[in-house]
């Protein structure tokens, strides 16, 4: 199955924020195996997803980015046993940040993302991609 | 062992525009045609060579070749570069090759920045060259963006001390003291019951060689009382730690005739290799509080001190058995999930010596999987060789037993293999196969900081690239503490936590990474938000100026930054990720082709 945009395509930007131990080892074995997914999905690794600031979260959006997802490290992260619900509550403040500027709250995904969780990470990209694609055109229609 | 650094301002953004312009090498790597057979790569390096603070701009076949790492060390001795970024593949790969050519030309080894241009672009875009380009130089662009903004760092240098603490008097608690005794480590073992050996100790014949449990751990620990850098303590817990990694010191509690004892010592590391509880059924579980329905380690002491020519269950000739295999284990969500992975060949081995005792003895083996993988197959072709019977149920449709009134018990059963009839198998004894449940980790958490997974067993830092390794420094797990798993692959992590130990211990001196959490003491106003968010106790507050302030022990800190968005004031960074890394990369991130427009 192909993901790839074509030339010149206008998919929407996508910001992944990954981990060094968990997600982004997931992410690397969706490349090693070609799964393909939209090249407008760029990869910016943190130790742990709840190190992030909420405030990245929204710069991101405000730079120029259509959609941020956080794949975080779930029940697997090794610094902390509370990460999951950590990095919800990062989520949950980002989003009351973006409420405040009227950006929709679609546009910012998580979930958690094992090592070799190759397949899913192709999925979930190419579901967002499409998600934001759907947003941008009602939004365009209205 | 170190100290708390004294804080220091964390530079920002703004902090940054006085200082001269940076001189970074950028080198964009072909990796063959992996990457430039998908990539642009001579469009990303024209993009990136007028870049702000870029100076040397750079497309090598093959970056991480002999060849290009001395070029890259003339370039930033010859060209006094003060920044270095290798485009090419995943970090995992190549990260320390180029931190060590950053070493040998003298540059400081974090202001190297690895990009990841192929296992996350060119592999993944293969059908879209031009997309796979822009993002590449929006990659690069983010790299650059942090080398700009990076600082010097050092590793943290910390003296260890060539001891360490084993916590668990098991096999492989006992096996991991000899290991380390052979490589020239004095080994503490301490164990919280009154004698040594653990679970295994108690066994008679295991496998898969019917070596007899307790006379290999008799071997061990003869072997462990000829030796004088061994020193083991029964009848005592690990009750306390403090200090920093390679230098800690650990408090032991000895119960003495009814009195405690406490002990303190230095260690470099500490291996906990603590083992498993046998998962106990509830009343009525498959049958259990019914005369004649035991657990498998109930079965196996039976088996074990059974004489030649017949098994007995409270004085009664048992002429008949039926093994219910996975209970407590591969349990619905929110039960044990987890397969215990060693209980179908512990079982398959114990009815194997039952035939041994009785080969009149009728055995059925009520399954849903069996999992004697490996060699142990063929131990479950000999038990099926020698008689057994096996009879496979639905996850959904587990067997249920039954007292009969006229004595014995009845099993009823839905038999997949056979159209999916019902039998009712009258026997003798029921064997529930009982899996490994995680000990209660309570003490050793709050002791060590160690992280517990959601199935309650200890957390290695990655399953299969550091397996033994935990998040806190020094500190490895082995064995049955950190999931189910048989003796022999038990005694192997022992030993991986041994060969960790001397990697750690042996030279005398460990480097940690410097990329821990920072406190701008300008910016703190003391709050205490950030003291609580530190599961490793990394946080204190000091007194700064007359004021309470919060301070980070380098040596003791993670890097997880955990603490960074719990801060109301933003006075904390992460070094390496520091708020104005972050945000000068996302800009550059995107800062491609179209315009940076909010999005509504």
């Amino acid at each position: 199955m192909s993901g790839a945009a074509g030339p010149g395509d206008s998919s929407p930007r996508i910001l992944v924020f990954s981990t060094i131990n968990i997600s982004d080892p997931g992410i690397d074995l969706a490349g090693s195996r070609h799964l393909e997914y939209p090249a407008t999905v760029q990869t910016m690794a943190v130790p742990c997803s709840s190190g992030l600031k909420p405030s990245w979260l929204v710069h991101a959006l405000d730079s120029g980015f259509d959609g941020v997802f956080v794949a975080s490290d779930g029940e697997e992260c090794a610094y902390l046993p509370d990460c999951a619900e950590r990095t919800a509550h990062i989520i949950s403040q980002a989003q009351a940040i973006m409420a405040e500027r009227g950006i929709p709250a679609q546009r910012l995904k998580m979930a958690a993302l094992c090592s070799v969780c190759a397949e899913p990470f192709a999925n979930y990209m190419r579901e967002f991609s499409a998600a934001l694609t759907r947003l941008d055109e009602s939004a365009s229609v209205a | 062992m170190t100290t708390p650094d004294s804080p220091e301002p964390v530079a920002d953004a703004s902090a940054t525009s006085g200082k001269p312009e940076r001189r970074i090498g950028v080198y964009i790597c072909h990796c063959g045609g992996n990457i430039s057979d998908y990539v642009d790569v001579e469009a990303v390096r024209e993009a990136l060579k007028d870049e702000p603070g870029v100076v040397v701009s750079e497309s090598p076949v093959f970056a991480c070749s002999d060849g290009t790492q001395h070029d890259m060390i003339d370039d930033i001795r010859g060209r006094n570069l003060d920044g270095l970024v290798v485009a090419s593949c995943s970090p995992k790969l190549h990260q320390v090759t180029f931190r060590n050519v950053a070493k040998r030309a003298d540059l400081n080894q974090y202001a190297y920045t690895q990009v990841n241009v192929r296992e996350q672009d060119s592999w993944a875009h293969p059908h879209d060259r031009s997309g796979a380009t822009e993002k590449a130089i929006g990659l690069v662009r983010a790299g650059v963006a942090k080398t700009r903004l990076s600082d010097p760092l050092e590793p943290l240098v910390v003296q260890t001390v060539p001891r360490a603490l084993v916590v668990g008097g098991g096999i492989t608690g006992l096996r991991a003291a000899i290991g380390l005794a052979d490589v020239g480590i004095q080994a503490v073992v301490v164990e919280r019951a009154a004698t040594l050996g653990g679970w295994v100790g108690t066994f008679g014949a295991t496998f898969p060689d019917d070596a007899s449990g307790a006379e290999e751990v008799a071997g061990l620990v003869e072997e462990i009382r000829k030796r004088r850098d061994i020193t083991t303590y029964t009848g005592a817990e690990l009750t306390g730690k403090s200090g920093s990694f390679g230098n800690y010191t650990v408090e032991l509690t000895l119960h003495r005739d009814g009195s405690d004892k406490v002990l303190s010592l230095e260690v470099g590391s500490i291996i906990v290799a603590t083992g498993f509880d046998a998962y106990s059924p509830d009343d009525g579980e498959f049958g259990y509080g019914i005369d004649g329905v035991v657990t498998l380690p109930e079965f196996k002491a039976m088996v074990d001190a059974a004489p030649s020519g017949g098994l007995t269950w409270r004085g009664r000739q048992v002429r008949s058995i039926a093994y219910v295999y996975c209970v407590g284990s591969r349990q619905e969500a929110g039960g044990n999930e987890y397969c215990s992975k060693y209980c179908c060949t512990a079982t398959i081995h114990a009815s194997l010596q039952v035939g041994t005792v009785d080969p009149s003895i009728r055995q059925y083996h009520l399954y849903r999987d069996i999992r004697a993988y490996g060699r142990n197959e063929l131990l479950y072709n000999a038990s099926r060789e020698a008689g057994s019977t096996y009879v496979k149920f639905a996850d959904d449709q587990p067997p249920s037993v039954a007292a009969l009134p006229t004595g014995g018990l009845a099993v009823t059963v839905t038999d997949l293999l056979t159209e999916s009839r019902e039998l009712t198998i009258g026997v003798d004894l029921v064997v529930l196969v009982t899996g490994m449940v995680p000990r209660d980790p309570s003490r050793l958490v709050e002791v060590l900081k160690l992280p517990v997974g959601s199935d309650g067993f200890f957390n290695e830092i990655h399953p299969k690239l550091r397996p033994v390794e935990t998040v806190v420094d020094g500190v490895m797990i082995a064995g049955c503490c950190q999931s189910p798993r048989t003796v022999g692959e038990s005694v192997s992590a022992g030993l991986a936590a041994v060969a960790q130990s001397a990697a750690l211990l042996k030279k005398g001196f460990a480097e940690l990474e410097p990329l821990v959490a920072r406190v701008n003491p300008e910016k703190c106003t003391g709050s205490g938000e950030c003291l609580s968010s530190c599961p490793y106790d990394a946080i204190t507050s000091i007194e700064w100026e007359g004021r309470s302030i919060a301070s980070v022990d380098p040596a003791t800190c993670k890097g997880c930054g955990g603490c960074v968005p719990v801060c109301g004031r933003d006075a904390i960074d992460l070094l390496g990720y520091t708020d104005a890394q972050m945000r000068a990369a996302i800009e550059e991130m995107v800062a491609t082709e179209r315009p940076k427009e909010p999005v509504a």
